[in-house]
């Protein structure tokens, strides 16, 4: 099959200084600062913090560095990498929102990019308004929304208010008429950003299924996401980016594979938390997240085993008879899902050495896929013993869907905070 | 064949492009867009009026009265011996169409940063659908012009629309042309610096009173005159009230002059407007 995309020595500089001003102000506040040599209260510090090998001259950043890949027809490509690592502003380049800094990109046919549904809509328009404007800024033209306006409207099972403004819309009713008019492009190129398979479960799933139609009709499309599951189901071929660079180019199961597994540190947010409590004669160094064979699993997955690997070290001569450690694993919104510690299980941590690892393992991992964070407490023992560390959400991470249930199905989080395995069957007569 | 890409175009990215490439085809392409755009513009801001579309006329109307009553009555300004009414309301036609130019067009970014920032359509159609949905307003303000001349010229009023009428949509051309441009520049320069948006208004305000809107040039003393010369938007005033009142003052000279000024800051703003449009979403 012919190549319909071709992406060479693809770069993207964002210059860090001129971000976000827009104040004549804050220009003369900056360039005042230069001047007495003291720091520019404007400079952005976070990106400089979380990707310091991508600043060069101090205030250019490079989203992109040198990436190359090339598309065929009919094939579908998963963009896989972790926040921040590149994927955005690939997909913005490709949809044209933004141009390169060097390099090209050629592409074949019509391309439509899905960053969001709804783009335009117009809250005093009607939905059969919306539905024209909508689909003439998607690219389409007028002739082709006509033809395609009842199936549209039966898509989105909204015939009865389709001459209502969307303002007096309900936000679920909105979507599903403004994924309708997206489910109904016919580029030759589709490129779809996971915000679209966010949003509950059903609408998920419509949409999933709307684009694996797609694909067998022969179109190209470019997926751009964070779930595996997802990624390995729709795509035939993955890439994954990091630091801008594109780090490996395979099957999309490989390629899944290999996001999961390799070698990122994510230990690194919590290395010298700022909100510690504590003696300090006793710390928690490092907490590194591996599989059962110590390979480090930055990204644990669920229904794999996990090792939380505690690295400590004492900082002073002193030991300690007993201790407890207790490990709160929750969501990001503060939510407990679970707590683990030593003494539950009867184990005594006694007379530790200076430095060593304290491993909780958990077999078959049960959080759904999503983000949370980690918090523990250590304690010298007996009972009202004193507090030697203690970090409240000491750690941020996020759980990948594995293979918890044996069966390639997963729940996510919307269904329940743990994932609980069980067994079916049927008996006869009652 | 829609499935069949070999038959299809190259669609190329790269970091540069030339600086004078309108992308006209491409626009073309989006002309149903345009037209959505249009009628976006009508609906969206007459929904909920209770007079709706009857403000195109009420606007001007009003506008002209005000100037009736304080420039001509209270201030007693001499306009060239037309009505003081019909003098304002000929002034205050065109110069909405012009500022109406101006102002929608330069917030083209700003108002459509979340659009832009989502999905790519060639961005030359917001302005280009306002300049249009602007000559409609336009045209049903003249045709009101139109009734109340006539009206003057019933009643015996010194009014002589000329056959030179012919030239309206050169000027109209002109003005559409300027305004983009003007509004194009400003519309770049505010996704820098928002600042700008702010002083749009007043700008467009200050130049219709350096514009004869409110005198005609006749009246201006001459060591302010080069004032009028360098102003592309005072030959337009004038010539329209000539044409159709019969009344002003016109040098063909001056009249080339702020046509061909109009040109170039037409193409000055396209330029860049483009330039801007390829980066504008890494920096608002």
């Amino acid at each position: 099959m012919s190549e319909v995309i071709k992406v060479e020595h693809l770069s993207k500089r964002y210059r860090l200084g001129v971000i976000n001003r827009g104040m004549l102000y804050r220009d003369l506040q900056s360039w005042w600062a230069r001047l007495r040599k003291k720091e520019d209260p404007n400079a952005p510090i976070s990106s400089r913090v979380s990707h310091p090998n991508r600043i060069e001259h101090g205030d250019e950043f490079w989203a992109l560095r040198d990436v190359n890949f090339t598309v065929r027809q009919g094939d579908t490509l998963g963009i896989v990498g972790r926040n921040g690592a590149g994927k955005s502003t690939l997909l913005k380049i490709l949809s044209r929102i933004t141009s390169p800094t060097e390099g090209r990109v050629a592409m074949r046919g019509r391309v439509a990019s899905l960053l969001e549904v709804g783009t335009g809509f117009h809250p005093e328009l009607t939905g059969r308004e919306n539905v024209y404007l909508n689909g003439a800024i998607l690219g389409m033209s007028r002739a082709e929304v006509r033809s395609k306006f009842d199936e549209i409207v039966e898509f989105s099972g909204l015939s009865d208010f389709i001459d209502t403004p969307v303002k007096r819309y309900s936000s679920g009713m909105y979507v599903r008429l403004a994924f309708a008019v997206a489910a109904h492009l016919e580029p030759e190129i589709l490129v779809v950003d996971e915000v679209l398979a966010v949003g509950d479960a059903e609408f998920q799933k419509k949409c999933l299924g709307r684009m694996g139609q797609v694909t067998r009709e022969g179109r190209t499309i470019l997926f751009v996401s964070h779930n595996m599951n997802a990624v390995q189901t729709l795509c035939k071929r993955g890439i994954v980016v990091d630091d801008g660079r594109i780090v490996f180019d395979g099957e999309a199961k490989a390629a899944a594979n290999f996001y999961l597994h390799r070698n990122a540190p994510t230990a690194d947010s919590y290395k010298n938390p700022a909100n510690r409590a504590g003696t300090g004669a006793f710390r928690i160094e490092e907490i590194v997240f591996t599989d059962e064979h110590g390979h480090p699993r930055p990204e644990p997955v669920n229904g794999e085993t996990l090792d939380v690997r505690f690295r400590f070290r004492h900082h002073t001569t002193r030991r300690f008879p007993a201790m407890q450690i207790s490990v709160t694993f929750g969501t990001t919104d503060q939510i407990n899902v679970f707590n683990q510690r030593n003494t539950l299980k009867g184990v005594a941590f006694r007379d530790l050495p200076e430095t060593g690892e304290i491993v909780l393992r958990i077999p078959r991992f049960p959080l759904p896929a999503g983000e949370y964070e980690l918090s523990y407490t250590v304690k010298s023992e007996p009972r009202g013993g004193e507090v030697l560390d203690s970090v409240h959400v000491g750690m941020a991470f996020t759980v990948q869907d594995g293979a918890f249930f044996g069966t390639g199905n997963s729940l996510s989080r919307i269904s329940g905070l743990c994932l609980v395995d069980g067994d079916w069957r049927v008996e006869n007569g009652l | 064949m829609q499935n069949n890409p070999s038959a299809l175009e190259w669609t190329v990215l790269t970091p540069r492009k030339p600086l004078l490439d309108l992308r006209l085809r491409e626009v073309w392409q989006y002309r149903d867009l345009i037209a959505l755009f249009v009628r976006r513009d009508f609906v969206a801001t007459y929904k909920q009026t209770v007079l709706g579309p009857l403000w195109f006329l009420l606007q001007p109307l009003f506008t002209t009265i005000v100037f009736t009553v304080i420039f001509g009555k209270i201030a007693q300004l001499p306009t060239d011996g037309i009505p003081d009414f019909l003098f304002f309301f000929s002034g205050v036609v065109v110069w909405n169409y012009f500022a109406d130019c101006i102002t929608k067009t330069s917030t083209t970014f700003s108002a459509n940063s979340g659009v832009f920032g989502k999905v790519y359509f060639p961005r030359m159609t917001v302005p280009i659908a306002s300049v249009i949905s602007n000559l409609i307003t336009f045209g049903i303000q003249f045709v009101l012009f139109l009734v109340i001349v006539g009206w003057f010229m019933l009643r015996g009023n010194a009014v002589q629309p000329s056959w030179k009428v012919v030239v309206l949509p050169v000027l109209v051309l002109q003005m559409a042309m300027l305004g983009i441009g003007v509004g194009c520049l400003v519309s770049a320069l505010t996704t820098r610096y928002k600042d700008l948006n702010m002083a749009v208004g007043f700008g467009v305000q200050l130049w219709m009173y350096a514009s004869g809107v409110i005198f005609p040039r006749s009246e201006v003393p001459a060591n302010l005159q080069w004032l009028m010369t360098i102003n592309p938007m005072v030959p337009v005033v004038e010539s329209f009230r000539y044409v159709f009142l019969g009344a002003g003052t016109v040098e063909i000279y001056q009249l080339a002059a702020g046509a061909i000024l109009s040109v170039v800051i037409f193409l000055w703003g396209v330029v860049i407007f483009n330039r801007v449009e390829r980066t504008f979403t890494d920096t608002i």
